[in-house]
């Protein structure tokens, strides 16, 4: 064993060590070929993000309340992942699919739970008990630890430079049209109206968005367009036509 | 600087050395401890195992399934699976139960109630608080006031349905006017006063008589003659001490200018038949189940 340094290819170690920039070009190459190999296939693998119905993108007022959600730290707290395990299903729902965050720039998954995980909690409570929770947690659970929001129902969304935040949601690869973007200031002020002549249009465009006065409140504020995006967190997919391929 | 010299033997060890010298300080090529090199051999056999064993090399449109079989998705079904099939029995019958002679069958009442227990704490307590205190603008449900009535059916039908939202549409419903442009600023201050007398508070007399006639134009349809309220259109009982917005003049006031739209999500998608009674059955026996 004390001999074999100084014979064969392995000897040649000596020649990497002795040129720094041979040593760099060479380890470049290795975290290459690992990288490729890790994340790679991710790219063309069929299962990386199964095909489910339902997911689509965001509509301009949730994705401004996404925004709130990621200006205001919530992230820092709520997780928007249901991991595949029986108290997390039991508790949540349906574990999380890639793809329901599929036109997420950047996911909002978190890693820490000081709150409840967000992931499907569309649906689950009122309007009303949203605004009564963020303006004051404790009002409606007195336990909570969490911060006040009063201030979103003071500040209003604007709809131009929401309209550039969908523009820029396309520059990053999620699908939304030429048309989409025209209108998409409109279409902030569209979904907190329940009389908008866009209804419909708006359905077309964004397939079960829901169209309210999401604070009651005259104007579109900020309060409305983040309860907007609560709203919808987990609706999207169709679950009676899901079914999950047990080897992924 | 280091230099390299003849790999020669240590004078003073008599082991070899590695043939690298530092201002003639000298490396002694000591060999790996033994155990230490099985185990970094153990470790890449347990690595090349656990790649053949467990899902891991990514091929051309999947990844390599492993030859135990093993994945996370088949075994939270299992384990989901493993829980339903132990409760399956129980639930089955609960799920078949009629709630109103649920109480004769000891077993199964006792059953509801505690799963009850659990769903109530998931998914009901976020508004009806904890311990179903309620808070200001979420029923209290321990009390034996009810806005839909509190038997066993209708507590059913509220948690399948809930209550004025979109996305049910049996959900219960009904909408009060909005009075505030309606009465004149007199007229909500007298119906105000009416209310406040019939509740036995503080009021304006005077004010009151005028109110009464008002209630009974524009209120008592819903609310009753007598403002006891009807349970058919959830228009709560005025005459009572118990107020789900707040009972003092102010409150009040703002009920008539701008009424009031609570919402409670259906639950009829999300909960299993089971589920439904026995968070019916917690809900019943909390104090004010009639």
């Amino acid at each position: 064993m004390s001999d074999t340094h100084t014979k064969g290819f392995l000897a040649k170690h000596a020649i990497l060590e002795r040129s720094p920039t041979l040593l760099l070009v060479s380890s470049l190459l290795v975290v290459t070929i690992g990288g490729i190999v890790e994340i790679a296939p991710l790219f063309w693998l069929e299962n990386t993000i199964e095909e489910v119905e339902g997911v689509r993108p965001y509509s301009p007022l949730e994705l401004a309340g996404r925004e709130i959600y990621i200006r205001e730290g919530c992230y820092v707290c709520h997780s928007q992942m249901i991991r595949p395990m029986r108290d997390e299903v039991e508790r949540y729902g349906h574990y999380s699919l890639a793809a329901e965050s599929m036109y997420d720039h950047p996911f909002q998954w978190g890693s820490k739970r000081t709150g409840p995980d967000l992931a499907r909690v569309g649906g689950k409570y009122s309007d009303a008990w949203h605004v009564d929770h963020l303006v004051k947690p404790q009002s409606v659970v007195p336990e909570s630890v969490m911060p006040g929001y009063a201030y979103l129902r003071d500040n209003d969304v604007n709809p131009e430079y929401t309209a550039d935040l969908v523009a820029t949601h396309r520059f990053v690869g999620v699908p939304y049209t030429d048309d989409m973007i025209t209108v998409a200031a409109a279409d902030v002020v569209a979904q907190a109206d329940p009389d908008t002549d866009a209804y419909d249009d708006l359905l077309e465009r964004y397939p079960g968005a829901q169209i309210r006065n999401f604070d009651g409140e005259p104007g579109v504020s900020e309060m409305d367009a983040l309860i907007a995006y609560m709203q919808m967190l987990g609706t999207t997919v169709d679950f009676s036509t899901f079914t999950p391929d047990a080897s992924r | 600087m280091s230099s390299e010299t003849e790999h020669d033997i240590d004078d003073v060890t008599g082991i070899d050395t590695t043939g690298h010298a530092w201002d003639g300080i000298k490396e002694l090529n000591n060999p790996l401890p033994r155990w230490w090199l099985y185990c970094l051999y153990l470790t890449i056999i347990w690595g090349i195992g656990y790649s053949i064993a467990y899902p891991a090399w990514p091929m051309i449109s999947g990844a390599t399934a492993g030859l135990l079989g093993y994945s996370t998705r088949g075994e939270v079904a299992q384990d989901i699976a493993r829980f339903e099939n132990a409760n399956a029995d129980i639930s089955a019958q609960l799920a078949a139960a009629d709630l109103n002679t649920l109480v004769a069958n000891e077993d199964l009442n006792r059953y509801a109630i505690s799963a009850g227990g659990a769903v109530f704490r998931n998914n009901c307590s976020q508004c009806h608080g904890s311990g179903a205190a309620g808070a200001e603008g979420y029923p209290n449900l321990l009390d034996d006031d009810w806005l839909w009535g509190g038997d066993f059916d209708n507590i059913a039908y509220t948690v399948r349905h809930g209550i004025r939202n979109e996305e049910d549409w049996d959900a219960r419903w009904s909408e009060m006017t909005a009075f505030d442009e309606i009465f004149s600023k007199d007229e909500v201050e007298a119906v105000v006063q009416h209310v406040l007398a019939i509740s036995g508070q503080p009021h304006d007399a005077a004010l009151a008589g005028t109110g009464s006639v008002l209630f009974l134009d524009n209120c008592a349809a819903c609310h009753g003659d007598t403002g006891t309220g009807n349970r058919d259109l959830g228009a709560p009982n005025l005459t009572d001490a118990i107020w789900l917005y707040g009972g003092d003049a102010a409150a009040i006031e703002e009920t008539v200018r701008y009424a009031r739209f609570g919402v409670m999500p259906p639950w009829g998608e999300r909960l299993s038949e089971a589920e439904i009674k026995a968070v019916t059955a917690y809900v019943h026996q909390l104090g004010g189940g009639e």
